[in-house]
């Protein structure tokens, strides 16, 4: 098999990934496009992997244990960006990532008075959590 | 005569081209026309998963995708990364997904606002990158050629070998990160309602906390 087409249609996921990541506005669509990149990453690295065994006569296989590695690595990062999500729904009660502006350069009024209300809810949590 | 010698050699170039190579890309093998179905159905199945409105739809389009994509593996003769891709992926990070949809109350129906106002010039990086991406590739890997005989390169056994052999160290060093991701979730999904959680929620979530 020509080495071009694994490598052509891992730099297309990846390039679909990416317009996921910069287009979609609900944060679990964004996950979602960050998994199609990695997951053209891992064909990219499997297909050098079995070149390279061959022709290089490399016995470490380096691209199929990253590759495991790459997959462990996101299950982990699906997990807590789920549970980040999961609690900025809880708190700001959406999980469109265009309304969250608390650190953008432009001041509104009521993101600034959201910010402090949340970054107090917060201290009174972590006050609750120390004396509890 | 100069004309008719530049359109020999022009006629002859891409033959000598692909001669450098013992393999043309006009007579794929059975493995490569496999390979180019499978990937258009991947590559359709990752467009509408990044461009349709419906999100429980796009969570399914990914099961497409990935399960393509694990179908490609095994093309490759990577075996064990083919099965591990459908366990991890598609068994449990889709089904993390969808659970994570309908927990912040996604709508089933079309969502008009799923796509953000950038999406052209988002548009506009994707196609760019994508043209530069395919064709350095293109050009550098034009003529390199996979050899998929003999046994295969990423069968259980190989890869069981080499990773116990050479990557111990990172082996161990990923479960322990594994598990600091898994208490990460439990902290975060635990404190965001510690103001109203009673005393025993917090003492039963400390106590899973042990358990595990």
């Amino acid at each position: 098999m020509h080495l071009a087409y694994p490598a052509v249609l891992s730099a297309l996921l990846f390039c679909t990934g990416l317009y996921g990541v910069l287009a979609r506005r609900n944060a679990i669509l964004v996950l979602m496009s960050v998994e199609l990149m990695l997951n053209a990453v891992n064909l990219n690295l499997v297909a050098f992997d079995v070149w390279l065994s061959r022709t290089a006569e490399e016995t470490l296989h380096s691209g199929q244990a990253l590759t495991l590695f790459t997959i462990a690595i996101a299950a982990a990062e699906i997990g807590i960006g789920l549970a980040i999500v999961l609690a900025v729904h809880r708190n700001r009660g959406t999980a469109d990532i265009d309304k969250l502006r608390d650190t953008s350069e432009r001041h509104d009024p009521d993101g600034t008075d959201h910010d402090a209300r949340t970054a107090e809810q917060s201290d009174e949590a972590q006050k609750a959590e120390a004396t509890a | 005569m100069t004309l008719a010698a530049t359109a020999a050699h022009l006629a002859t170039g891409p033959a000598t081209g692909a001669a450098a190579g013992p393999h043309g890309f006009l007579s794929p093998t059975g493995v490569e026309i496999a390979f180019l179905l499978v990937g258009l159905v991947t590559f359709g199945a990752a467009l509408v998963t990044v461009t349709t409105r419906q999100l429980v739809h796009a969570a399914l389009w990914l099961v497409v995708t990935l399960g393509g994509l694990a179908v490609e593996y095994l093309l490759l003769t990577a075996e064990f990364i083919a099965w591990v891709q459908v366990l991890i992926y598609v068994g449990s990070v889709v089904v993390l997904l969808l659970f994570g949809l309908m927990l912040t109350r996604a709508p089933i129906g079309r969502s008009p606002d799923a796509d953000s106002g950038n999406r052209w010039a988002a548009l506009t990086v994707a196609v760019a990158a994508a043209a530069a991406l395919v064709w350095v590739v293109v050009d550098a890997f034009r003529t390199t050629w996979i050899d998929l005989d003999g046994p295969a390169a990423g069968s259980t056994e190989a890869t069981g070998a080499s990773l116990f052999q050479n990557w111990v160290l990172p082996f161990e060093a990923l479960s322990v990160l594994l598990l600091a991701a898994l208490v990460g979730a439990i902290v975060l999904s635990r404190k965001a309602k510690a103001d109203t959680a009673t005393p025993a929620g917090q003492d039963t979530g400390r106590d899973t906390e042990g358990a595990r």
